[in-house]
């Protein structure tokens, strides 16, 4: 395992995907994670993010309707309580993801934790496109939340959640040829917070943070690393020219 | 209308995935460990990622799905030696500039049959060592050499033109373990080697120059026998910068190949390069910097001391054009390329709203219905 997980920290993250599906096929008793597909809910026309959190068998259930596709006449759904939660993080965390990404799919799957009492909840988001501003060619953004909450006690509960952000940018043009960046973190926070304003509003404010962090210190500290790289394979003119002095 | 197309369904139904026993705890990356053997989505089968995929054994061949077979993705079946040996080049082939050798520890553990493995490192280094143009120090420390096919005379025997001497190659240790003088037959005539020399002087002084860890060759790649003036012949030049620091996670490689054709009748040189930069950050996550661009020139052709200069300097002019380009894509990134992904605040600029979502989805609602009355 130490290995399978070393190789994911080395392979192009580009290529997630396929080296996931050859890791997997080395060690068949282990599953995967990645938002590589999206369904469309035929009841309600709007598109999901397949994962292994809303599969049962070969279904996948939608978070709107509810539903497998292909049907699945038993297949694992939520408690009422779960279902009615589950309704309205995809309804709320839809607008979010709306304001955050400007376009994008996110669904929300959530369901009882039948070890410690609380619940699980996981947002997806997966964004795929073309750029608007002119720069970008073509890039995506996957994220994955999973929070893991204890059950409640003296009005407040404990959260677990884990991140994990992939990305791709690709700029192509003449002038700068092929330039790519990718790249994949994944951060954990926890926090015990009270329950009053509901769950809702403690996950999302917890991923909204954890976001914006991400983003940072994928835009600060990851990409100025490879930067950094770069000139120091090939220091620009201005530090040669502040050598020469001392030579 | 579901972008997944589920192939085979088997009759005798795949063990059942019980959603809540995942355990987003034990959740490390994109990796889970789950508590008996899935029915695995074949997800390589319907991938759209544009990277050429590997000839993997997904999907199985759908051949004759006999009564034994229980489930899609082929889980229970062990895979050939074969196919391992595939999975394994793969693994190998996409090592980071200088991560090889990790890699090639993460593999062989991972496959647990050292036999499979020798056969993947046999096959997989020495052309990871050739695309990467992996510099090695010559046994007798004269200089190194770089490992590319334009000096390659043989599977392990490498020309370093500069020193006219052929070196025998380790390639999974990577180092050099031989050194003779080339034969006569293996080097280019006097009166090429005239050019060739010239340009690696000319080149050398550059390379010195901008890469504080380069190395840099000039190979002849057609015409190497001609005695004088009245025929075609052609160079190639390779630069090779490389920096690893596995303490600090980062590697990364700077790769340029230059081809020149000399055309005697027209007095010309045709100049055609690629450049390649690759960098890797992996502390505590992995990103990587992929760039390459393919770039054109000519000049006239000269005495053999000034078609040096002047391809020299085509070369150095197109390479730090490219490193300004690179520093422009960077000062995008941050302001314009990243935001088409994720904006750092919400179209709104503050904050999201959680505490007001319900009159938040209230006036989702209304606008819905405002919408529909329309």
């Amino acid at each position: 395992m130490e290995a399978a997980m070393d190789l994911m920290r080395r392979m192009p993250p580009g290529s997630a995907e396929t080296a996931l599906n050859a890791l997997l096929s080395l060690l068949p008793d282990h599953s995967l994670d990645l938002l590589s597909q999206v369904c469309m809910d035929k009841e309600n026309l709007k598109e999901y993010i397949l994962c292994e959190y809303n599969r049962d068998a070969d279904s996948y259930r939608s978070p709107w309707s509810n539903k497998y596709d292909p049907p699945l006449e038993d297949g694992t759904v939520p408690s009422e309580e779960m279902r009615n939660l589950e309704i309205e993080a995809n309804e709320v965390f839809s607008v979010y993801r709306d304001q955050y990404y400007e376009g994008g799919i996110s669904s929300v799957y959530i369901w009882e934790d039948e070890d410690n009492g609380g619940f699980i909840a996981c947002f997806l988001i997966k964004k795929d496109g073309q750029g608007t501003r002119g720069y970008m060619q073509i890039g995506s953004w996957d994220a994955i939340h999973v929070i893991q909450v204890g059950p409640e006690e003296e009005g407040a509960a404990h959260y677990c959640l884990n991140s994990t952000v992939m990305l791709s940018l690709t700029t192509d043009n003449k002038q700068s040829g092929t330039f790519n960046l990718s790249g994949s973190i994944r951060r954990q926070m926890s926090m015990t917070l009270a329950v009053a304003d509901g769950h809702l509003v403690n996950m999302g404010k917890m991923i909204e943070e954890m976001e914006g962090k991400l983003r940072n210190s994928l835009d600060q500290v990851y990409f100025g690393k490879t930067r950094e790289m770069v000139c120091t394979l090939r220091p620009p003119p201005e530090v040669l020219n502040m050598r020469l002095p001392d030579s | 209308m579901c972008t997944r197309t589920i192939v085979n369904r088997p009759e005798s139904a795949p063990p059942r995935l019980p959603v809540c026993s995942h355990v987003p705890s034990v959740w490390p990356s994109a990796i889970t460990v789950s508590p008996r053997p899935l029915p695995r989505p074949t997800l390589s089968a319907h991938s759209t990622s544009p990277s050429p995929l590997p000839p993997f054994p997904h999907p199985p061949p759908p051949a004759a799905p006999g009564p034994g077979m229980s489930d899609e993705g082929g889980a229970g079946e062990p895979l050939s030696d074969r196919q391992k040996r595939e999975i394994a080049v793969w693994f190998l082939s996409n090592a980071p500039a200088g991560e090889i050798h990790y890699v090639a520890k993460d593999v062989r553990a991972l496959l647990g049959d050292d036999a499979v493995y020798e056969a993947a490192a046999a096959e997989a280094f020495p052309e990871y060592n050739k695309a990467h143009l992996v510099s090695l120090e010559l046994p007798d420390r004269s200089g190194d050499i770089i490992i590319t096919t334009f000096g390659e005379l043989d599977k392990n025997n490498y020309l370093d033109p500069r020193t006219a001497q052929v070196a025998t190659v380790d390639h999974i240790k990577q180092t050099c373990t031989k050194l003779r003088p080339a034969a006569d037959e293996e080097l280019p005539s006097a009166y090429i080697e005239e050019f060739r020399s010239a340009l690696d002087v000319e080149l050398s002084k550059y390379v010195a120059e901008a890469y504080p860890k380069g190395v840099c060759a000039v190979y002849c790649t057609s015409g190497k026998d001609i005695e004088g003036p009245g025929a075609d012949f052609g160079f190639a030049v390779v630069i090779s910068a490389a920096k690893r620091s596995p303490q600090n996670f980062c590697n990364g490689s700077w790769r340029s190949i230059w081809t020149m054709e000399f055309n005697y009748e027209l007095q010309f040189v045709d100049i055609k390069g690629k450049i390649q930069v690759d960098a890797h950050y992996f502390e505590e996550g992995n990103v990587q910097l992929d760039t390459n661009i393919d770039r054109k020139d000519s000049t006239i052709m000269q005495s053999p001391d000034d078609s040096a200069v002047s391809i020299a300097s085509i070369i150095r002019h197109h390479e730090s054009e490219y490193l300004s380009s690179l520093e422009e894509s960077y000062l995008n990134l941050s302001d314009a390329t990243f935001k088409d992904l994720r904006r750092k605040l919400p179209v709104t600029r503050t904050l999201f709203p959680w505490h007001n979502t319900l009159a938040f989805s209230l006036t989702r609602d209304l606008a819905k219905e405002l919408a529909l009355g329309k």
